[in-house]
């Protein structure tokens, strides 16, 4: 486990979504409206869609290019659709949010 | 040989007469109503709905113009009938115009009782009973203020539900220590009672009014305990009374009401008396269901048939919604009488049956009213309930063993069983029509039935007859639901905001009974759009409900940049504006600048972080969003028009410009584009845009309902006006029309096609109070509207749209 500080919770707007820009790509991170936060890579498997730009509900995001539901729990494409996103951990440490870049870390080298 | 028939009063039981008349007799008679209102039928029992703001006049019309028409009926609008001359057979107005009869049907209705206290004849006392009063309270409530209600019956109690509605404060003041008495015993009445103080409707029981105070207008009112109310409006729904003057000017035999036999006939056998007017063994009635079934009968009668009309049992619902309560017959207690009682209290729940010989004799409902047809079916025929007694209260799914589920309650109810109180229709009739006319929507049951058509509550029931009827062939979802997260249509839930006030996306999903916990990326974005058009000053946008185009103001693409189409007013730009794009472009190296077809400059490839500098730069030189993005005004097209081309018959370049300074920065239902072309030959394109104009020597004609995307439609014309400042204001009045009615996402010429072109020509053409409602309401919703996002945000707003968390190298991330 490889833990980045990115933030704090409050820096995401509730049933939004910000950015992490790390070397190996764009991560978005996503807070939903009970405050759970998500992780995973800003990319839809469908076009390479921004998931962070799309509109959170429950604990899925849509992505704002051909409305594709992502889970942000399993990062897969739900309903009719078929695809994967990688998901990276998060953690909230009173507020404060971790991510985890191990596995960015290993593909990058 | 055609008999000559008239008929005095326009009300709902003729109507239903004649609907009746013309199915079993058709071309009969020549029909001729004298009409005291000056408007067509309309369903009288729905005005409580109207007064509420839950449906409009509109939706309560039982015959349009139309109708009459194809009836071949005389409709004298506005014609109040002041003598009966039956030496001559002849019926005159007080205007003059006057028709000869074979036979007469008196159909003059009721009056209500003003109490003739001190101060009754007040501006501001009214009463309650056709769409004039309704007018007139909805005048009074938009000031705001207090409105005592004096009666406090179904009809007050609608009427104090409905001012409430319209954000009046409302005072009930009732004689009797409880409210209903006469449909509902102390322990309904007192849930009742409690259900309309949490509405925040007082009410004082046992309470004599004294006297209305005031000197010209209602001020307030004094009780006979020497309290003061004040108060602007004083409704009194204390009661009806027969309407039987003219009846009895001429000579009929007239008690309380005008007498009448099993026939309908009055003492003179070619005049019949029908609805609130008559008095049939003995009883007025005031309610719909027996005044219809009378009208059968007195059909059947003109038509040469001899059905007997034998009185009616009534029951009754209270139109609060909200609140559910069906109370049928007799519940007073007496010793050779027992109950039947269930009572769950945190659930909301009253039951009472009163039985008399083993036979239901009273019903009262509080809370869950859905076996209110089945102990009124029970009632009405007498059945010996002796066998199910036991499980009676719990309701018809509990008779026989296992519970049944309500499609098999349904399903098991006699064929003569009552579906629909209000108009008298069964079971069996409503199968029967289903299958031989082939029915597959509600509205088609409710066209040919009639059954739910009037006060609605027994719709559910129709459903689930179309179910049983149908099978797999009847799609209840004829509304669609907006989305998976709700059963609702977008319609509905229109409606339901403003009926109840919903003002949060949370209070909308809460209220509604949303499936999921937030929603969806349908419903959200609707909802959001639906609370900005409904409540302009008090919704705060939620922009997490928005796509991300309206959020960040700029139009994504499909490589997650965007792109930038700053305003340029109807097409018209300037050296100085030009240069600043230039400059734009050559600072910030945007690779692709293209002229859209809506006569403006589009930047694309621009990255999001960048978005804030772009817009300052572009800012400085004076340009404002473009809405490019917006499910809201777009772009105004024009032609030079007079002030340059040698056809041009109008300034549309000046017109096209003053409309989109107008309208800029409103949100609609889904995007609307205008053009505005300076002749007939329509170099701008007016008539294939959501609305165009295409400008003439005489004035200017206005179009709209065009398209041209995934359809292509030439517009429809809305009509012609003479003046600039007539085009302004009608085009904004439809406007408002499409953003107040719209569906989310549905374009203008989908929405015209849905409400139909005459009725919007007929309330933006000819209604000009509707249109300068329309207007007003827009003008309001603009002040809180044009405000120019990208200023906002290069001030700061939402800053964190365009950052990143945080910018990460590997290095860093060392724990």
């Amino acid at each position: 486990m490889t833990w980045v500080t990115i933030g704090r919770l409050e820096d995401i707007p509730v049933r939004g979504a910000r950015c992490v820009d790390t070397p190996e790509g764009r991560i978005a991170v996503f807070r939903t409206a009970d405050n759970q936060v998500f992780a995973m890579e800003d990319s839809c498997p469908h076009k390479r869609g921004p998931l962070s730009q799309g509109i959170v509900h429950g604990t899925s995001v849509t992505c704002p290019l051909h409305n594709w539901v992502i889970s942000l729990e399993s990062g897969s494409a739900q309903g009719a659709d078929v695809g994967q996103v990688r998901t990276m951990a998060v953690r909230n440490d009173n507020g404060t949010l971790l991510l985890d870049l191990a596995e960015l870390r290993i593909a990058a080298e | 040989m055609t008999e000559k028939l008239v008929i005095i009063g326009n009300g709902m039981a003729p109507g239903r007469m004649l609907e009746e008349l013309f199915e079993k007799a058709p071309g009969a008679y020549d029909v001729t109503i004298f009409n005291a209102e000056p408007r067509v039928n309309y369903d009288r029992i729905m005005l409580s709905p109207v007064l509420s703001g839950e449906k409009s006049f509109d939706d309560i019309v039982i015959h349009d113009d139309a109708w009459y028409a194809r009836n071949g009926v005389t409709l004298l609008k506005g014609a109040r009938v002041t003598e009966i001359d039956r030496e001559s057979r002849k019926v005159t107005a007080a205007d003059g115009r006057s028709a000869t009869y074979d036979k007469l049907v008196i159909a003059t209705g009721s009056t209500p009782i003003i109490i003739p206290v001190p101060g009754h004849q007040l501006s501001g006392v009214l009463a309650y009973r056709d769409l004039d009063d309704v007018d007139r309270m909805l005048e009074i409530a938009r000031k705001g203020g207090r409105a005592i209600v004096i009666g406090g019956g179904l009809l007050g109690l609608e009427a104090a539900y409905g001012l409430k509605r319209q954000g009046m404060e409302v005072t009930v003041i009732h004689l009797m220590p409880t409210i209903m008495e006469r449909q509902l015993d102390p322990p309904a009445a007192y849930m009742l009672k409690k259900a309309l103080d949490d509405r925040g409707i007082d009410i004082i029981t046992k309470a004599n009014t004294k006297a209305i105070l005031g000197t010209d207008k209602v001020e307030g009112i004094e009780l006979d305990d020497g309290r003061i109310i004040p108060g602007e409006m004083v409704v009194m729904a204390v009661g009806i009374r027969p309407n039987s003057t003219l009846a009895r000017a001429a000579g009929l035999e007239v008690n309380r009401g005008i007498v009448v036999d099993d026939g309908m006939t009055t003492s003179d056998p070619d005049i019949f008396a029908l609805g609130e007017c008559a008095e049939h063994r003995g009883v007025c009635y005031g309610l719909v269901a027996p005044l219809y079934e009378s009208a059968r009968a007195l059909a059947d009668r003109l038509a040469g048939g001899s059905a007997e009309y034998q009185g009616s049992v009534t029951n009754t619902k209270l139109k609060v919604t909200g609140i559910n309560l069906f109370s049928a017959g007799d519940f007073a207690e007496a010793p050779d009488r027992e109950e039947i009682v269930l009572r769950d209290a945190s659930a909301g729940v009253y039951k009472r049956l009163v039985l008399k010989d083993n036979r239901i004799v009273g019903t009262v409902l509080y809370g869950d009213t859905a076996d209110g047809s089945w102990f009124f079916d029970l009632m009405k025929k007498g059945s010996d309930v002796s066998t199910m007694r036991d499980t009676l209260i719990f309701g018809q799914s509990f008779q026989g063993g296992a519970p049944l589920d309500p499609m098999a309650a349904v399903a098991a109810l006699p064929d003569d069983a009552e579906i629909c109180g209000c108009n008298g229709v069964c079971k069996g009739k409503i199968t029967s029509t289903i299958t031989g006319k082939g029915l597959t929507t509600l509205n088609e049951v409710r066209a040919h039935t009639k059954a739910s058509a009037s006060c609605g509550n027994c719709t559910g029931l129709v459903e689930q007859l179309m179910k049983l009827t149908l099978g797999d062939r009847y799609n209840p979802a004829a509304v669609t639901p907006m989305c998976d997260c709700t059963d609702l249509g977008h319609d509905d839930v229109r409606r339901l905001i403003i009926a109840k006030g919903l003002k949060t996306i949370p209070a909308v999903m809460q209220e509604l009974e949303w499936k999921t916990s937030c929603g969806c990326a349908k419903c959200r974005p609707a909802l959001n759009y639906y609370l900005v058009c409904d409540w302009p000053d008090e919704y705060a946008d939620d922009y997490q409900s928005r796509f991300i185009n309206e959020r960040v103001h700029a139009n994504i693409q499909k490589d997650g940049t965007y792109s930038v189409v700053p305003r340029m007013w109807g097409g018209v730009t300037s050296a100085s504006e030009l240069r600043a794009i230039a400059d734009v472009v050559d600072k910030f190296q945007v690779p692709m600048v293209k002229v859209t077809g809506g006569q403006r400059i589009d930047l694309l490839g621009i990255q999001k972080e960048d978005l804030p500098a772009v817009w300052a730069d572009l800012g400085k030189a004076g340009f404002v969003s473009g809405q490019a993005y917006a499910k809201g005004l777009r772009t105004v097209k024009t032609c030079v028009g007079s002030e340059w081309c040698r056809f041009g018959t109008q300034d549309s370049t000046a017109l096209g410009i003053r409309l989109e300074k107008f309208m800029w920065g409103s949100w609609t239902p889904a995007k609307l584009k205008l053009a505005v072309s300076g002749c007939p030959r329509n170099c701008a394109e007016a008539t294939c845009k959501d609305i165009g104009v295409i400008c003439v020597d005489s004035g200017f004609e206005i179009h709209f309902a065009g398209a041209a995307g995934l359809e292509i439609k030439g517009t429809e014309v809305l009509g012609q006006v003479k003046t600039e400042d007539e085009a302004l204001e009608h085009i904004v009045a439809l406007t408002q029309m499409y953003r107040e009615q719209g569906r989310y996402l549905e374009r203008i010429y989908k929405w015209a096609k849905r409400v139909g072109l005459d009725e919007i020509r007929r309330q933006i053409m000819d209604d000009a109070e509707k249109r300068k409602g329309y207007f007003d309401r827009f003008v309001f919703s603009q002040t809180f509207a044009q405000v120019d996002p990208w200023s906002e945000r290069v001030s700061g707003k939402d800053k964190h749209e365009f950052k990143p968390l945080v910018v990460t190298g590997f290095s860093e991330a060392a724990e």
